[in-house]
């Protein structure tokens, strides 16, 4: 008996001795990330500074060509009501989530995985074709009395297709936090007295509060750059900043605007991570996000 | 522990005798469950469209589409290039992000906290931006336009994917085991491989798995680095909406749909053969 411990314990700290040798195995992936990651976004950030002239010209341009304060704005607002809608989607979802039996929640969790997985190109297709002219939706909304409304190539159009294409990152944070939330606290708020709706009130919803926020910050941020949705069913009329740094640097091979307006757009993502780390973190609700496979 | 178990086998009775959930929770589950699968599945009655265009529901049935990708040379070189740029990645990313995973959960070291969050940054970063930066150095470096330049710019995107799927696999993984191991004479390669590889397995599969699908699926990295001469599928999608209005796209979307579903469900059905036997 104490021999074996005694191995065992020996074994153990052999064990322990190439855990500091492990740590060299994060090498390559680091530097694959910094040269071919960090470097260029760092000369993003150096091109708009120096390109063409060095100083803040490309700045002060964007605040005076009267189109770039009017798509940033556009395109926070839309982020901004992208996350909020799908917060009012998901939460009854992700609730759900954690009250069914295991294998519905299995399956419901396949219902949220499955297009989170599936061919982008082939959901913005699909929701080009329900959108278009004559489509499903058009159709729709003219048996209800609204004729000839179009989406394609709004910035409603935009918001339906990216609330969808945003879901699973807003319901898999969600469900996670929720699914910690101790089910006896709501038992407790009601034998002291409070009605159904007012314990899920007063203790449900601020208990859940950290899976809104990285739910909401992680829609609200990846919205802010992304580009298909808006480049396919928006359109040059009303487009968001991503079509517009896109067009500059495919159509101008202008660099140094389109880094400026790429700064600007890493400064709101690195500012909303900042605030957001205070209270949890996106990167923990994208773990979750993808534990829960 | 025992209270939580106890609570967790309460649970479903009490949700039994309320019903499981209530009627207008279930109509609002039922109706998100509709908006996330609708509109991937919509694609799948339109591939077998007989009209030439977009017109959705299709008035005639035709398989058309099918035959018009599976012969065109354009489409099915998209495809090839498509799956030999993603089984590279795959196989990169999955060597990368495993030595990363151990290296995070099998050593303590100064900066360690830092190295996860760098890892993650391609994940967080505006898709835009990333685009724009690698397109930008990758003209300077001449890798623009080659099989190459989208095998790195896919793995550094893809290695989130792996480095979480892996590093989940491998925290649930009890040490005491290998230790065990040790104790009735096992070598450390025979450990690892006779302990360790089996267990780890299925979070490596479905870290291989995620890359492979990061990689097909990517279209905004993929625009930027095409040229005439390397188009990937999703950049071929793509420019058969904007620029030729070709149905084809709705083949090509249904055969990624399944292909994905069948990609991202293997590693699963994998997991669950395990844990029966």
């Amino acid at each position: 008996m104490t021999t074996t411990t005694i191995k065992a314990r020996s074994q153990g700290r052999e064990a322990t001795r190439p855990r500091g040798r492990a740590a060299w195995f994060v090498l390559p992936a680091t530097a694959l990330l910094l040269v071919f990651f960090f470097y260029p976004i760092a000369t993003i950030v150096w091109r708009s500074l120096t390109e063409p002239d060095a100083g803040f010209g490309n700045y002060t341009a964007l605040l005076h060509d009267g189109l770039s304060v009017k798509v940033l704005v556009r395109t926070l607002v839309t982020a901004l009501i992208v996350a909020a809608t799908t917060l009012v989607i998901a939460y009854p979802y992700a609730y759900a989530m954690t009250k069914v039996r295991p294998r519905t929640r299995a399956v419901l969790t396949v219902i949220v995985l499955l297009p989170f997985w599936t061919s982008l190109m082939a959901r913005n297709f699909a929701w080009y074709m329900l959108e278009q002219r004559g489509g499903p939706i058009e159709r729709f909304l003219g048996l209800i009395g609204f004729d000839g409304v179009v989406l394609l190539g709004t910035v409603a159009g935009v918001t339906v297709a990216m609330v969808q294409v945003m879901l699973p990152f807003m319901v898999l944070p969600l469900y996670s936090a929720m699914e910690q939330i101790d089910p006896r606290l709501l038992d407790a708020a009601g034998s002291l007295g409070a009605p159904r709706w007012r314990a899920f009130g007063r203790v449900y919803v601020p208990l859940s509060v950290p899976g809104m926020l990285s739910g909401f910050s992680l829609v609200f941020i990846m919205t802010l750059g992304f580009y298909i949705t808006p480049a396919l069913l928006g359109s040059p009329q009303n487009s968001l900043i991503s079509q517009v740094i896109s067009e500059r640097v495919s159509k101008l091979l202008d660099f140094g605007g389109a880094g400026a307006l790429g700064t600007v757009l890493l400064g709101v993502t690195l500012l909303v991570l900042f605030i957001v780390s205070r209270f949890g973190g996106p990167a923990r609700a994208l773990g979750g996000a993808v534990t829960h496979d | 522990m025992t209270e939580a178990t106890e609570t967790r086998e309460r649970e479903p009775v009490k949700a039994q005798r309320d019903g499981g959930i209530g009627w207008g929770l279930r109509t609002a589950v039922g109706l998100t469950a509709l908006l996330l699968i609708a509109p991937t599945v919509v694609v799948i009655p339109m591939s077998f469209s007989g009209a030439t265009t977009f017109e959705f529901p299709p008035k005639s049935w035709s398989l058309r589409w099918y035959k018009s990708f599976f012969g065109s040379e354009k489409w099915m070189y998209a495809l090839l290039t498509s799956v030999q740029i993603g089984l590279l990645v795959a196989v990169a990313a999955t060597i990368l992000g495993v030595a990363v995973a151990l290296g995070l959960t099998r050593s303590r070291f100064r900066g360690r906290g830092a190295v996860r969050q760098l890892m993650m940054a391609p994940m967080i970063m505006p898709g835009i931006v990333v685009a724009i930066a690698i397109y930008g150095v990758f003209i300077r470096w001449q890798l623009n336009g080659t099989a190459i330049g989208f095998v790195i710019a896919h793995t550094v995107l893809a290695l989130p994917f792996v480095v979480t799927a892996v590093s989940t696999s491998l925290a649930g993984y009890d040490r005491t085991q290998d230790i065990a191991a040790a104790t009735l004479g096992a070598t450390a390669w025979t450990t690892f491989f006779r302990i360790t590889v089996p267990q780890v397995l299925p979070g490596v599969l479905s870290g291989f798995a995620f890359a492979f699908v990061t990689s097909l699926d990517e279209v905004v990295v993929a625009l930027f680095l095409q040229t005439p001469d390397i188009q990937t599928l999703p950049v071929q999608m793509y420019n058969s909406i904007t620029l030729e209005i070709d149905p084809t796209i709705a083949a090509a979307s249904s055969v990624m749909v399944v292909a994905t579903t069948l990609v991202l469900l293997v590693p699963q059905l994998v997991r669950r053969e395990r844990r029966t036997r």
